[in-house]
């Protein structure tokens, strides 16, 4: 039949697995019990998210004071958080969307994760805009609606309002592409359920799907058309969060490479963070038979390139910078002003985070090795974080008058807000991998033929 | 006419293919098959048509096009221009770069909602749909053909029985 797959392919589902074996290791986790160490990592993330709402409410009761900005300094840790959880979010879309439109089967073992990711890291990044406008109430006169004040309309020209328009269609169109492709996984749970209960929430969540060809022939078809519209909507949306900065006078942030470099680190980023919730979750959920080395190590060279894009970027930067012979562009994140000022910390761990250690995955050993790329992804999270304080806090510390010139400090607040988003991430993302289908099964069965293990072996042994 | 159909079971999907083009070629009409996951090539033997639902995408996504654009020059050009950085709002198409990315939002967020709300509806599932497939079984390995019976029933069920089904059921359908 046409299930021949080169020999040379590494098989993407070790073992020799039957379709019912799928069913079974997918719905093992929703139908198992959690232990100690879910619920050990449960409370600490639902501990750091309760500090987060605490530090949300002080904000919104007292106003934004009560974080560590300044005259000069009007942006830091709020933005910085923005931008990062949102670049997280691109590797879902990169996955489930740019990788189906060029047929890469190894998406299939890592999709739903990766988009769930993509979700939850789209929420916490659209808190911080809207508490940053410290009257959150008003969240709403960011909506082209007829309103109080004699149908005065949104501002279209704004670069903050884009953001708006593309925040909440990413959001949107991600939650209707992730839930679509799910249907079929919550069917299987459905129909295998046993509880009243279980079958009746899962009835509800598969929206009544039953695998009829024609269903299965839109789904597809749909599935197509959505990766598609999601592939130019992911990349626009970080073009758009980039000409937050872009369209600005300020030094630094002006700049023309920031659409492409700022996609490029999002995916870089993003991927990073896909890393490290599967090296954990393939184990903790044995789903080690799906998510395997080859994975791991498409995943990291995905990085590498992306990195290689964000390094390039930076040299562009610091040798434009450094060459227009301007004094103030001596004080961007990325040159001599910024290695040796007061900030030279946060501008070597960039250079080291995203630049320098990232080059260790040319060597195979290392990009296969598990602890390795773990380790690496959890670098990489803290450099992309500090690309994107060292660009907005950096270049505001230092200004066309000297006298301005000051240093950011956080208050409790600021990080009792990051740290409360990181655990509001994590609350989601595990309660999600108790009871969501954690592997697209039905599109890992339709590759089992041909890229399965125990398949390939019989094939090739002939 | 009698209502009645006849469900045959398989458990492999390249046997199932088979055993479709086999039953439609013995003149049989084929109500409906049901899978585990998208069997390709099975819309084709089956004789089901190409489905248009990317036409209905590119429709709404030049609605939503067009909306974006009406909105801006209702909003920004006819009923309140202002002068933003110096930079009068006098004509849509001079201030056009500016809404580029809404009007490209628009329309990504048009073709993505609207095409899957008729996903939905062309496919009737939604929320509170209770599913229809006739065998639990068939969300998970085994894959379901749903064959019109007409005439002799014992010779239909052989048919399917050497086709390689392994379980075959009359069932009166209503």
């Amino acid at each position: 039949m046409s299930h021949y797959e080169a020999p040379i392919r590494q098989p993407l589902i070790l073992g020799d697995k039957s379709y019912h074996d799928i069913s079974n290791d997918i719905a093992a986790p929703v139908e198992g019990k959690a232990n100690k160490w879910w619920w050990a990592v449960f409370s600490l993330a639902l501990i750091a998210f309760l500090w987060g709402i605490g530090a949300i409410t002080y904000t919104i009761g007292t106003g934004i004071g009560v974080w560590g900005l300044n005259n000069k300094i009007n942006w830091a840790w709020d933005i910085t958080n923005f931008v990062w959880w949102v670049g997280i979010g691109h590797a879902g879309t990169l996955i489930s969307a740019v990788l189906l439109l060029f047929r890469q089967k190894w998406r299939m073992g890592i999709n739903r994760s990766a988009e769930a990711m993509t979700i939850f890291a789209v929420f916490q990044a659209g808190l911080f805009p809207l508490i940053h406008m410290g009257r959150i109430w008003n969240g709403y006169w960011t909506m082209p609606i007829p309103n109080q004040f004699g149908n005065l309309w949104t501002n279209f020209n704004s670069p903050l309002l884009w953001d708006v328009f593309a925040i909440s269609t990413y959001l949107s169109v991600s939650v209707v592409f992730w839930w679509t492709g799910l249907l079929p996984d919550f069917a299987m749970i459905r129909d295998r359920a046993t509880k009243p209960f279980q079958k009746k929430i899962y009835s509800l969540l598969s929206f009544g799907w039953s695998g009829k060809a024609k269903d299965w022939q839109r789904f597809e078809e749909v599935s197509l058309v959505l990766a598609g519209l999601a592939t130019p909507l992911v990349l626009s949306v970080h073009t758009i969060v980039s000409f937050d900065f872009a369209t600005s006078v300020i030094p630094g942030w002006h700049s023309t490479v920031y659409p492409p470099y700022f996609v490029a680190g999002a995916v870089f980023s993003g991927f990073a963070m896909v890393q490290t919730l599967l090296i954990v979750m393939r184990k903790v959920s044995n789903l080690e038979a799906y998510i395997t080395k080859v994975h791991i190590e498409n995943m990291n060279k995905v990085i590498l390139v992306t990195g290689g894009i964000v390094m390039a970027a930076y040299l562009s930067e610091f040798f434009v910078g450094w060459y227009s012979g301007s004094s103030y562009e001596d004080f961007t994140y990325l040159s001599i002003g910024a290695a040796t000022g007061p900030y030279w910390w946060a501008f070597w761990a960039l250079i080291l985070c995203n630049g320098v250690f990232p080059q260790l995955l040319w060597f195979k050993k290392l990009r296969t090795n598990f602890t390795v790329s773990f380790i690496m992804s959890i670098i990489i999270n803290i450099g992309m974080w500090f690309e994107r304080f060292d660009i907005i806090v950096i270049n505001l510390s230092r200004g066309h008058l000297p006298s301005t010139w000051t240093q950011f400090e956080p208050t409790f607040v600021d990080i009792g807000i990051f740290v409360g988003t990181i655990g509001f991430f994590f609350v989601l993302f595990l309660l999600y991998a108790r009871t969501f289908p954690v592997v697209a099964q039905a599109e890992v069965k339709s590759i089992l033929k041909s890229s399965g293990e125990g398949y390939k072996k019989a094939r090739d042994n002939k | 006419m009698s209502n009645k159909v006849i469900h045959a079971l398989y458990d492999d999907d390249d046997v199932l293919l088979k055993a479709v083009k086999d039953v439609r070629e013995a003149n049989h009409h084929i109500e409906e098959v049901f899978t585990p996951f998208p069997v390709h090539g099975l819309e084709k033997a089956m004789g089901i048509k190409d489905t248009r639902i990317a036409i209905t995408a590119f429709l709404y996504g030049l609605t939503g096009l067009a909306f974006s654009v009406w909105m801006m020059n209702y909003m920004m050009i006819e009923d309140w221009p202002q002068n933003i950085g110096g930079k009068p709002s006098f004509s849509y198409a001079e201030n056009m770069p500016a809404f580029v990315p809404v009007m490209f939002e628009l329309t990504v967020f048009f073709a993505a909602h609207l095409m899957v709300i008729t996903f939905y509806m062309r496919s009737k599932i939604g929320p509170f749909v209770e599913a229809s497939n006739p065998d639990p079984r068939t969300t998970d390995d085994k894959f379901l053909m749903e064959v019109t019976l007409n005439g002799d029933e014992n010779e239909l069920t052989d048919l399917l029985k050497q086709s390689g089904a392994i379980e075959t059921k009359i069932v009166e359908k209503h």
